[in-house]
Order: structure tokens, then sequence, then C-alpha cells
């Protein structure tokens, strides 16, 4: 039972992974950015969460309607300046550029916010209440709802992409951009509201997290970023569902291990990770496009 | 640089696509080189010239995606050389690029659409091209890998009209298609062409160029070599402007010149032709091409 009980929370945790990984995806997809500074930006949605939780007093899951739409914002203003005038050099530039927005914003949250981890929502009963199924297994609410959550923001992004216009435009973009300029697309507005999508559900992603464990200023490159990764790489670059298959497989690994030796929780994921990269570094899923 | 025969075009009206006296460098390299045309309303207008020559250089110069190092391309009067090549589509110049470009993750109408986001007013729609291409609308749900060479050239095709253009530029429209197949996509273009629209291309393959064109300028190496209206052209000069030989070497080729059939070099050849010399080649394709039509 104890094994089943590691299955379901894995399977669980990987919704959580899905929603850290398919913004990554997205814009490694449509502008072959890798943005080293995704897990950091999840960590500033958290703090931003708490921050207008703690001035405004709003109930806790109404945060997410503010803070959402304002991380989509600051995502669709960040790739049309520092994001794309580094694209206009090379990718390769990007790399350097958003490894080095990952630690701006790392110190500047260790500066306004010290080292101290929070989290949101302690007092929320979505957030400390679970179920029993049977005996030994019990299961928050709060996963489920995570998991129903990266879901739904999967089959949307997928809706969105397939068709919606400026979903068109995405794909027709990242299959060829000077094309799609001789059609009259402007790249970088379509390259903006790529990132917008990404930078959304990144935001999703942040505020989950600081209500299923903690925030601390390095949560973003020790943990949400390598798990994104990593869900990234088991599911196939480029492909949005791979990223829940990715983190699923991510997730029950992590929780196998922690059934064999709590202490190998995250080293089981990783090595599932290198396994995948050795035998199979195109992904599990295989298909090479989003929709 | 003038134009020769230009004058009396002239009378027509303002020309509503100007090239003049362009120079655009890929790096160190000179890819053409005071480059002046001007296209009116309603004119079929070809360049032709061998591989290398900068034909398309030039269209992609036009279209914004080279930017010139002197020179000005100008649309309907205005100033466009430093616009945007989206800016331009939306102001209908709008170019079918070589080796059509389609969008393979996106189904044939989906590539019909992003063509129409942001088209100008016009006559023509998605419906219309379906009626144009016959087969095209019942296949509309495939993706664009699984159409034939020529299937695809009629969606890159269809993707250009439906944003109404003003000025439609073609880029080597036949380039890897079988003859039987160009023949057919040069027919439905005399079909589109029926239609008024202003059309500025480019060619390799001279016989099918001239035959759709009013005006003709011929290119080697960055430079034009040839201008003018294809009625007026004989095949020797057409040859002698295309190759860069002199007119001695043109007149001993004779080609075409009565027995039709003789084989020319290939427009795959992409070696500077020196003075006099002619160098022979076969076409990738499986056969020698012909420049001028029997």
């Amino acid at each position: 039972m104890a094994w089943v009980n590691a299955i379901i929370q894995g399977v669980l945790t990987g919704g959580l992974y899905a929603l850290f990984a398919c913004g990554l995806s997205l814009m490694f997809g449509v502008m072959k950015v890798v943005n080293l500074a995704h897990g950091d930006l999840a960590v500033v949605a958290g703090y931003v969460a708490i921050g207008v939780i703690t001035v405004t007093r709003i109930p806790v899951l109404w945060s997410f309607l503010i803070v959402v739409p304002v991380m989509a914002l600051l995502g669709y203003v960040l790739q049309r300046t520092i994001i794309q005038s580094a694209l206009d050099r090379s990718v390769l530039t990007t790399l350097i550029v958003t490894f080095g927005l990952s630690v701006v914003i790392e110190n500047g949250l260790l500066q306004f916010f010290t080292a101290n981890s929070r989290a949101i929502g302690t007092d929320l009963a979505l957030v400390r209440d679970s179920f029993k199924v049977g005996s030994q297994i019990q299961i928050g609410y709060l996963l489920v709802v995570i998991f129903a959550v990266a879901v739904v923001v999967l089959l949307g992004l997928q809706y969105f992409l397939s068709a919606s216009k400026y979903g068109r435009l995405i794909r027709a973009v990242a299959d060829d951009r000077e094309a799609a300029q001789l059609a009259g697309a402007d790249y970088r507005h379509v390259f903006g509201i790529a990132a917008a999508l990404a930078f959304g559900t990144v935001a999703l992603a942040g505020i989950s997290y600081g209500m299923y464990s903690q925030l601390q200023p390095t949560t973003g490159t020790d943990t949400i970023l390598l798990f994104a990764f990593a869900a990234v790489v088991i599911g196939g670059l480029g492909s949005l569902w791979g990223t829940l298959l990715g983190g699923v497989v991510l997730g029950v690994a992590q929780q196998i291990g922690a059934q064999i030796n709590i202490s190998d929780e995250v080293l089981a994921g990783y090595i599932v990770f290198l396994a995948v990269l050795v035998l199979r570094p195109q992904g599990l899923t295989s298909r090479r496009t989003q929709s | 640089m003038t134009v020769p025969g230009d004058t009396e075009r002239a009378e027509n009206g303002t020309p509503l696509l100007e090239v003049r006296d362009l120079t655009v460098h890929h790096g160190q390299l000179r890819a053409l080189e005071g480059i002046s045309l001007r296209v009116f309303p309603g004119e079929v207008y070809a360049i032709i010239g061998a591989n290398g020559a900068g034909k398309s250089t030039l269209l992609r110069t036009i279209a914004g995606l080279h930017r010139p190092t002197t020179g000005t391309v100008l649309f309907d009067g205005r100033d466009v050389t430093r616009l945007r090549p989206e800016r331009r589509a939306t102001q209908g110049i709008v170019m079918v690029p070589e080796g059509r470009r389609l969008f393979g993750s996106l189904s044939v109408e989906e590539n019909l659409k992003v063509g129409a986001t942001y088209a100008r007013p016009g006559p023509w729609t998605i419906e219309r091209v379906y009626e144009l291409f016959g087969w095209m609308r019942e296949r509309s749900n495939q993706k664009t890998a699984q159409l034939s060479g020529g299937e695809q050239q009629s969606v890159a095709i269809g993707r250009a009209l439906v944003a109404n253009p003003r000025v439609l530029l073609l880029d080597e429209l036949s380039l890897g298609l079988a003859p039987v197949v160009v023949q057919r996509i040069y027919g439905m273009l005399s079909q589109i062409l029926a239609t008024g629209l202003t059309v500025l291309l480019v060619e390799q393959d001279v016989s099918q160029a001239l035959r759709v064109a009013s005006r003709v300028q011929c290119l080697l190496e960055g430079r034009t070599t040839l201008e003018g209206e294809p009625g007026d052209l004989t095949p020797e000069r057409v040859e002698a402007a295309y190759f860069g030989l002199g007119e001695t070497a043109a007149g001993g080729g004779d080609a075409g010149g009565g027995n039709g059939g003789q084989p020319v070099p290939s427009a795959g050849h992409r070696s500077p032709v020196p003075g006099g010399g002619q160098a022979m080649g076969q076409s990738s394709g499986g056969g020698s091409e012909q420049l001028w039509p029997g």
C-alpha cells in the first residue's frame, strides 16, 4: 500500500512540475530561448502574491487574478526588450542574459525579503486538509487541485495554439520566422505573446509552489528550474503534453526514491532524467510541435 | 542610372514599384550593383539570369529581408527602403519566397489563414483560392509536408494572394519542380495575371518568364545586362545577356535561331562566365534545360 501511495503522490506532484515546465517548453519551442530565469520568475510571482495579500488583505486565492496577468505583462515587456535584443545577437546570448536576470532576481529577493522561507495560505483548508482512501493512502486536496489546474492550463494552451489567430501565428513563427514576416506578421509581437503565456503559467506555478511548500529566494534555481528542465527533457523538448508526462515520471521517480530511502528522493528523479537523456534524448514523446 | 526604353512607358503614370540604383552586399560580397527598375500598375516584370546573378537578392531586398548598402526602394511613390518586411507586406508588397517556405506544422488551410491574417481589403479570399485550385479544398486539413512540390507551390501562391497584394513578388516558381508541373503552375499564373495584378517575378526558366512577362530585365553577376520588352528582344541578345557573352560568341552559338532544340547551359551552373567561353552543364533535375522555347 505504501508503494501505491508513493505512486499516487508522485503522479499528483507531476501536475505541479508540468506547471513549472510548460512555460519553459513554450519559450524554447517558439523562440529557441532557454530561459534560465524561469524558476526565479516563479519565485518572484510567489513573493508578489505574498506582498499583494499582505497589503490589500484580499483572500489568498484572489491573488492569482492579480499576479498572473501582471506576470504575463512582465513577460511581454521582458521579451520585447532584453530577451529580444539578446536574440537579435544570437541564441546563445539569450543564455547569458537570462542567467544574468536570474542572478539579479535572486539577489534582489535576498535583499528585500531576506533568506527566510515563506509560505502562502497556510491557514487555508484547501492547503491543510486531505482525504483518506482506504487506511494508508492520504491525499492532500491542494495537490489534486494543482494537478487539475495543470491539466486545464495545458488544455487551454493547446486550444489557444490550435484554434486562435495568435496561436496560429505563434506556430507559424516557430516554423518559419521569415515567411511569417512576409505574411505581414511582426514576429517580435508574436514572441511577446508567447512569452506572456509562458510567464502567466510560471506565475501560477510559483504561487502554487508557495502553497504546496515554501519559497526562498534560491528556490527558483535550486528546485523549480531544475525540476522544470528535467520534466521538459523527459517529456520531450517543445511538446506541451510531454511536460505533463515528464512531470509525472519525475514525480513518481522521486516518490519511489523517497520510499526506498527518504534522502534519495531528489536523486531518484535525476537518475531517471539522466537515463532518459542517454537512452531517449528526444524525450518520451517524440513529436516536435506543440499541437 | 537610366533605364533604356522607359520614357514611353512613363506616360502610363507613376510606377507602383521603383528601385533606384540599388547596391546590396552579403558581408564582403557585392551581390547587386546599381540596379534600377520601374514596375507600372498591371505590368508583369520578369527578372531573369543564371544562378548567383543576384535575382533572389533583389527580390528579397524589395520585400525587406535584406538591407541595401545604397539605393532606394519606392512603393507607390513612398520610400520604403527602411521599412520592415511585415510593414511592407501589410502595405501590399507580398512575396512568394524561393523554396515555397510553407509553415510545415500547419495545415493547408491554416497556411492560407496566416496569409489572410493581415490582409488588405480586396478580391482574394481563401474561398477564391479554393476555386482557383480545385484540389485544395478537400485536402485543406492536410499538413503541407504531405503535398507534392507543385501543390506546395500552389499553396504558397494562395497564401500570398489572400493578402491581396498590390504587387506580387514571385521568387523562382519553377525551382525544384518537374517541367510538366512548371507548365501547370505558369498556366495558373496566367489566370491570376488576367485579374490585372502587378507582378515582379524572378525566374531561371527564361522561356516561362518571357511567356508571361510584359517587360524583362536580365542580371549577370549583380549587374543589369539587358532591359526591354520581350517582343523587342532577339534570342541571341537574351542569351548573350544571360551568359555574358560577346556579340560574336552569341552569333556563333546560334541558340534557338532555327533548330530550337539547341541545349544551353543549365541554370545550375554558377561559375562566372569568362569573356567568350561558354560553360556547358547539365541541370540537376535530369536532362538539359532549354533557354529559349522551340
